[in-house]
């Protein structure tokens, strides 16, 4: 029987709950025999317990030394996968770049770019007037666009070879879909739509934190005895760097064996969505609509109010699930999460569902003609009104106020 | 041919509130159910083995209790379903689950086409189902939203994406995980309620996987979580009242900047 890797000392143990109360997870609870039970199926050993408890009666095997262990000062250097579709490099990478300065700064590394394309030249330069100091390249006409076992081998063969301390990745389609694989391949922690990232000054660890549970909860997630340290980042949270023409950088070219190129899927069509000018995903200003919007004609109105703003056009379930809008467009829980700098919610009523993918906006302006829909509590300017009549009004009044 | 599914119980959402004494979810009389999304892939396995025939085989990592899940899901149609259960998990991260799944796929042996949701609701990490094509070395669609073609060698799927779909062809076995729009689930009919009454469920140990026990649970877990707190609840929102015209013009004021910003 191996240790338990956290246990109730049922000596000190007086039963007095108050770690029940801690536990997030509701792991815990207290029987007829008045001492603590963790169920370890539910424990996450996330330690809240411990901490709670008066009485020191709950111990959890020690968590790894402090220091790192020797093995990983061969890990070197902070990357960010530059994500690309159609020779242009997608914001999100920019953002990681931003990011990634801070991180490489901090543990006194450099910050570097991995590029995967065909004709890359252009944006390996890019890359570098946006932050990076050298830029990994893997130039080769199968990897024009992303495939899912070919980028995912290369990028294994790159992290093997070069050892990264750090690497990120957006978590988009992509982004999700590629490091999830080259995570497992090389047994890298990888944790999950990160929207805080910060270098733990006394171990130097990467302290991810995340929100879970649809945004209730937010948890930080270390990866202690591995090396690399894998992140997916949330969209639009972390701010993108700056183009600076004088930035100078390395770029290395990078060989692709042949056999990493291998591929069982094969693309036979892209069709990009038609009428979408910006998708919810990237857009700065989202104006979304629900079943308040009332028929499938009034999104018209809110695509007048995006396009003034140079936003996208989103959408609760209820509406989606009207056919006004494809599913695409759908905020929330089952749809898309999203991190605008301004959302406007039109006739949404806020259930949890659809907080869980928009909450974390910047600015959210909602209008609808219930006083007490839910969607007021996480607004920050909230007007109770008639959405057909306000929206159309404050569309001319934009384009007044921004001269279009 | 074998289809599949890989399911998740987890606590439903609509329900987790957060004490707002000791900041931590309140999970107790919370009800589980099924991962949304997993409901879609269970539908898609069922749709399929309609289509060519062969049968759907459902499996869950998770407690003893996780057994309900299985049952519902057999409740819809599927015709196997197996519980993968062990102390020994406790405290996987994405790494170990997918290992684990791996391993109980393995010994099921002849899967044609493994069906993930897109993500977990609890975990929100999209991770799981790569990861599993990935131990399996297995080629991968994700983010499925319609199953175009299908036969024993060979399936083509439309992968969503973030502004617009592709169209992408996979030899068979493969992974897929699947979107809302790929389908409208069915609801139990009574005869799929008794036969997930007396369904007999398959229970597995990490013993019965011939896995690596170093790579199981908190072991096998490279990510550790170390602090949980709820985020700090969004500050002092305003509600805007008077007139229509009044409204408008104090919101263009407050936004005007963001706007212009956000468009640079
Ligand atoms: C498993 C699961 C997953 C889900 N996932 C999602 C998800 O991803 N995204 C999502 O959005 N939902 C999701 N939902 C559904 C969610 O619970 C709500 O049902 C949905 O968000 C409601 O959409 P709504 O706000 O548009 O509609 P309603 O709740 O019907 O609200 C309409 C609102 O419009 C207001 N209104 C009506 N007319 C006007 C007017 N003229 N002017 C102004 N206001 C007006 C009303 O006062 C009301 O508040 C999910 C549910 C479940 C069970
Ligand atoms: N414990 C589990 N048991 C079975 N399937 C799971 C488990 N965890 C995740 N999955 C599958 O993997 C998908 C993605 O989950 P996640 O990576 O946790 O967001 C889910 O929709 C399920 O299909």
């Amino acid at each position: 029987m191996t240790q338990e890797p956290i246990k109730v000392i049922d000596d000190k143990c007086v039963g007095c709950r108050l770690c029940v109360k801690a536990c997030p997870f509701g792991a815990i609870t207290v029987g007829e025999s008045r001492v603590a039970v963790i169920d370890l199926t539910k424990c996450t050993l996330c330690g809240a317990c411990v901490e709670a408890c008066k009485f020191d009666a709950i111990e959890m095997a020690p968590k790894a030394a402090a220091a790192l262990p020797d093995a990983f000062s061969d890990y070197k250097d902070v990357w960010v996968f530059a994500e690309q579709s159609e020779g242009r490099i997608q914001s999100v990478t920019y953002e990681l770049l931003g990011e990634g300065r801070k991180l490489a700064d901090s543990l006194k590394m450099k910050l570097c770019a991995v590029l995967l394309g065909s004709n890359t030249k252009p944006l390996s330069d890019e890359l570098i007037r946006r932050g990076a100091d050298k830029v990994y390249v893997a130039d080769r006409p199968e990897l024009e666009y992303f495939q899912d076992e070919p980028y995912a081998a290369v990028l294994t063969d790159m992290v093997r070879r070069h050892k990264p301390n750090i690497v990120l990745c957006g978590a988009t389609t992509i982004g999700r879909s590629l490091i999830s694989r080259v995570a497992v391949a090389t047994n890298a922690g990888l944790t999950a739509d990160c929207t805080g990232l910060a270098i733990d000054p006394e171990t130097g660890n990467l302290l991810q934190t995340r929100p879970a549970f649809g945004g209730n909860i937010m948890a930080t997630i270390i990866t202690p005895n591995n090396r690399p340290q894998m992140a997916t980042v949330r969209h639009k949270v972390m701010k993108e760097s700056e183009s600076d023409a004088a930035r100078t950088g390395e770029v290395l070219a990078q060989t692709v064996a042949e056999a990493l190129l291998k591929t069982r899927t094969r693309r036979l069509k892209m069709v990009p969505e038609q009428g979408a000018t910006v998708s919810i995903a990237e857009a700065n200003i989202i104006v979304s609509g629900g079943r308040g919007m009332q028929k499938p004609e009034n999104f018209a109105v809110l695509a007048e109010l995006a396009g003034v703003l140079g936003g996208a056009v989103g959408a609760s379930r209820a509406a989606v699930d009207s056919d006004w809008i494809p599913y695409s467009h759908q905020v929330g829980q089952t749809g898309k999460t999203v991190c605008p700098k301004i959302y406007i919610a039109c006739g949404i009523s806020g259930q949890i569902q659809h907080l869980a993918g928009m909450s974390s906006s910047d600015v959210i302006v909602a209008i609808n003609r219930d006083a007490d829909a839910p969607i007021f509590k996480v607004a920050t300017y909230g007007i109770v009104g008639d959405a057909l009549k306000i929206v159309p009004m404050l569309t001319s009044a934009f384009r007044k106020a921004l001269g279009k | 041919m074998h289809f599949v599914v890989c399911i998740k119980q987890v606590p439903d959402t609509t329900e987790v509130r957060i004490d707002p004494k000791t900041n931590t979810l309140m999970r107790e009389g919370v009800a589980s159910i099924i991962n949304p999304f997993d409901v879609y892939a269970i539908e898609e396995g069922i749709r399929l083995r309609e289509r060519v025939g062969g049968k759907v085989t459902v499996i869950t990592m998770g407690p003893p209790q996780a057994e309900a899940a299985l049952r519902e899901a057999i409740s819809m149609g599927a015709d196997e379903a197996i519980l993968v259960s062990d102390r020994a998990f406790a405290g996987s991260d994405t790494w170990a689950t997918s290992y684990t799944l791996s391993m109980a796929i393995r010994k099921i042996g002849d899967a044609s086409v493994i069906i993930c949701g897109k993500q977990a609701s609890d975990g929100d990490t999209a991770q799981v189902g790569p990861g599993i094509a990935t131990h399996l070395d297995l080629p991968q669609i994700t983010y499925v939203r319609r199953i175009d073609e299908i036969d024993d060698k060979r399936i083509v799927a439309e992968r969503l994406l973030e502004d617009g779909h592709e169209v992408i062809e996979s030899s068979v076995p493969c992974l897929l995980t699947v979107v809302k729009e790929i389908n409208e689930p069915r609801l139990p009919s009574l005869r799929g309620k008794m036969a997930a009454k007396k369904a007999q469920i398959t229970s597995w140990k990490a013993a019965d996987l011939g896995a690596d026990p170093a790579r199981l649970g908190l072991n096998g877990s490279p990510t550790k979580v170390v602090k949980i707190f709820t985020p700090p609840p969004r500050g002092g929102g305003q509600m805007l009242a008077g007139e229509p015209e009044q409204v408008t013009a104090r919101l263009v004021e407050v936004l005007k900047e963001t706007v212009v910003g956000a468009a640079s």
